[in-house]
């Protein structure tokens, strides 16, 4: 019982790893959707982000420049898709795929021209990453039992990023819901004409909204590359900015919600990670890829109405028209 | 803003797509010099690979055949102003279905009675997984972008779980189904052709492309021919009005997805019955995504999609050819000119409306007081 136990607050260590870009990229693509632009390229900026941040680190050697290059990048990807969906009134589907596709091949391409290692960038050394913080008084603590190990593990020892990720979702929600800004920027999801009759642009909220997304994409970038891992690979964004789309929808486009689904959809691939091969009681061996395609199936699942009601922003995918 | 002059019918149809296609590829261009190539030496290496070399139209064909069906799957859906961005998944679960008939009657039947169930079976899996998002956005309300893209997923981890359980082949460790029998193959463009005594280059072009061709002249047909065709593009035009005239609208988009899976399953008849022979893991490789740009660029005219269809084979056949030919770019570089031209001429399609409109209106009107 006692090695359960262990197992599981390994797992759920492993949720926290592993829910971090989700969160980040939850949290960006609740301001872009808030302010009533869908963002399908979340996994497109998240791959840019962890492409360049790397790249970065490799040729200059730090990882701080690694991620402010990603935010900046994103950031650019960002404008492209305002450009397209508020400026131009574009599809706003058709210019998150293309992003994401661009993103695709623009990664690889640059990374082969780069550094010639098949579209990876090198291995990143120590001091090019976001290493482990040790919490003070992990030693004194472990010998408390249970508490112990908890801090120890679960509390303590994650790297820069995972923190801010974790600092994200309270400062999302204080600006959603405490600050003007975040008043109108629920307020031009819902009903821009209402925001535009107010003498409030709505084009420029909604490029602030996605100059966010494109920030915390970039910094949930460097946090595949530099932070849980140690250099670029290819599609290495494997979906996760999916995932994170999919968290905000089943968190019914609000910040706590959306991080609870982004734990619940990290912790189902940690422990699919985990099961990996393991004959379970009863089950037989444990079935990981349905627990992998779980955060999509439950998605399906809520915009069908079958469990609870989502409503997405009213105006979401509508280009604003004076 | 300014109210500009609307576009003659001529500019709409040739002058603004070429101009953004043009646009897309002056971006690439420069993307390619600043890697430090030339992009000149790029565009004639990729037309050498893609037509002039032995073979190389064969296989610009065999891609075309892909796109024309994942873009005619993008375009049935459009016509009903319908999203499915789950091609990809359709076209894998159409594989499936090939799959499983070509496994389980290719050792006991004829051909002519094998290749055109699995045909079939190719796209009545495509249009089933296509039906359930068709049925939850028309009965339901579930937004049919994130659906489609929820099920490319599930798909995806669905046929993990199958080709590497219950459909792998026995004593092996890819997953893989077994090879199918030749009865389950469809018959290549080499021995079609060779059948009339005329030796081409060999290449992965199979029967599929002429089914491609039949699916073009099929979605004209249906779409400007047909009471369904009407009905379908009244609902894409104003649903609320198509409700009014009594149309079924809720119908309509079912079925409408329905097809448009159908098509993207066909996909799987060239990748699985022409060339693999067995269903492998990722066989669509991105190809229902380009059905998008294809279906995008083409306009949803069949005429449309063949052309964009034969310009993404050439690019990813020729896009081939980069890998031997530069250090700088590659074949990746053909996705960076996918996504330019799915910025420009989807997302950004009407960003040169207002000038060009502006400008064929002061050449019209000059040489109309010229006149006078």
């Amino acid at each position: 019982m006692h090695d359960f136990l262990f197992q599981l607050l390994l797992t759920l260590d492993a949720t926290i790893r592993v829910a971090t870009p989700l969160i980040l990229c939850a949290m960006a693509g609740m301001f872009s959707e808030r302010s009533g632009i869908i963002d399908i390229s979340l996994e497109g900026k998240l791959l840019m982000g962890a492409f360049v941040s790397a790249a970065l680190a490799a040729t200059t050697g730090s990882a701080l420049l690694g991620v402010l290059g990603a935010v900046g990048v994103c950031v650019i990807l960002a404008l492209v898709h305002g450009f397209a969906c508020i400026t131009h009134r574009g599809n706003q589907v058709v210019s998150g795929l293309a992003i994401n596709i661009l993103a695709s091949g623009l990664t690889v391409t640059i990374g082969i021209a780069l550094f010639r290692q098949g579209g990876q960038t090198p291995l990143l050394g120590k001091g090019e990453r976001f290493n482990p913080i040790e919490w003070p008084l992990v030693e004194l603590l472990d010998s408390i039992p249970v508490l112990g190990v908890i801090y120890r593990e679960l509390i303590s020892g994650h790297n820069l990023i995972t923190y801010l990720a974790l600092l994200a979702v309270p400062l999302s929600a204080f600006i959603f819901y405490k600050t003007r800004f975040g008043l109108r920027l629920r307020a031009v999801g819902e009903m821009p004409k209402a925001v535009d009759s107010a003498g409030v642009s709505v084009a420029w909220l909604r490029y602030r909204a996605v100059i966010i997304a494109g920030l915390l994409c970039g910094i949930a970038g460097a946090y595949l590359s530099t932070g849980q891992g140690a250099g670029f690979v290819r599609e290495m964004s494997a979906g996760k900015g999916y995932i994170a789309l999919a968290a905000v929808i089943f968190g019914k486009w609000r910040p706590y919600p959306a991080f609870f689904a982004c734990l619940m959809f990290g912790f189902l691939e940690a422990a699919s990670a985990r099961l990996q091969g393991v004959e379970i009681p009863i089950i037989g061996e444990a079935p990981t890829q349905l627990m992998l395609a779980l955060p999509y199936i439950m998605v399906v699942l809520l915009l069908a109405g079958f469990i609870g009601k989502a409503s997405p922003p009213a105006a979401i995918g509508n280009p604003y028209i004076k | 803003m300014s109210q500009s002059p609307s576009l003659p019918v001529w500019a709409d149809v040739l002058v603004l797509p070429l101009l953004n296609l043009l646009t897309a590829f002056f971006v690439c261009g420069l993307i390619i010099a600043a890697l430090g190539e030339n992009p000149f030496t790029a565009l004639q290496v990729m037309i050498n690979g893609a037509f002039v070399y032995s073979g190389s139209l064969g296989y610009t064909l065999y891609y075309t055949t892909n796109f024309i069906f994942t873009g005619l799957a993008v375009a049935i859906a459009f016509q009903a102003m319908m999203f499915n961005i789950g091609g990809e998944g359709q076209a894998y679960l159409g594989g499936l279905g090939a799959g499983l008939i070509a496994i389980w009657l290719g050792s006991i039947m004829p051909a002519l009675i094998v290749v055109p169930l699995a045909v079939l079976a190719a796209a009545l899996f495509g249009a089933a997984w296509a039906f359930i998002p068709g049925y939850l956005q028309a009965k339901r309300g579930s937004h049919i972008v994130i659906t489609t893209i929820m099920f490319n997923f599930i798909a995806s981890a669905l046929m993990v779980w199958l080709l590497a359980g219950p459909l792998i082949q026995p004593g092996q460790q890819s997953p893989q189904t077994i090879t199918f029998e030749p009865s389950a193959h469809l018959a290549k463009a080499t021995e079609i052709i060779g059948f009339f005594g005329i030796k081409i280059a060999n290449s992965p072009l199979n029967l599929s492309f002429l089914i491609a061709i039949l699916a073009l002249l099929f979605y004209w047909i249906l779409v400007w021919k047909t009471r369904f065709g009407y009905e379908l593009r009244a609902v894409g035009q104003n649903p609320e009005a198509a409700h009014y005239a009594g149309i079924n609208v809720p119908r309509t988009i079912i079925i409408a997805l329905a097809l448009s899976g159908a098509f993207a399953g066909l996909m799987a008849t060239n990748e699985i019955l022409g060339v693999q022979h067995k269903v492998v893991l990722n066989f669509t490789s991105g190809y229902g995504f380009t059905g998008i740009a294809v279906a995008l660029m083409g306009r949803n005219h069949p005429i449309g999609i063949f052309l964009a269809s034969l310009l993404f084979g050439a690019l990813y056949q020729g896009g081939a050819e980069l890998d031997f030919e530069f250090q700088s770019i590659t074949r990746e570089m053909v996705l960076v000119i996918q996504g330019m031209i799915i910025l420009f001429s989807g997302a950004l399609a009407y960003m040169f409306n207002p000038p060009l409109a502006r400008l064929i209106h002061r050449l019209i009107s000059r040489k109309g007081t010229h006149h006078a």
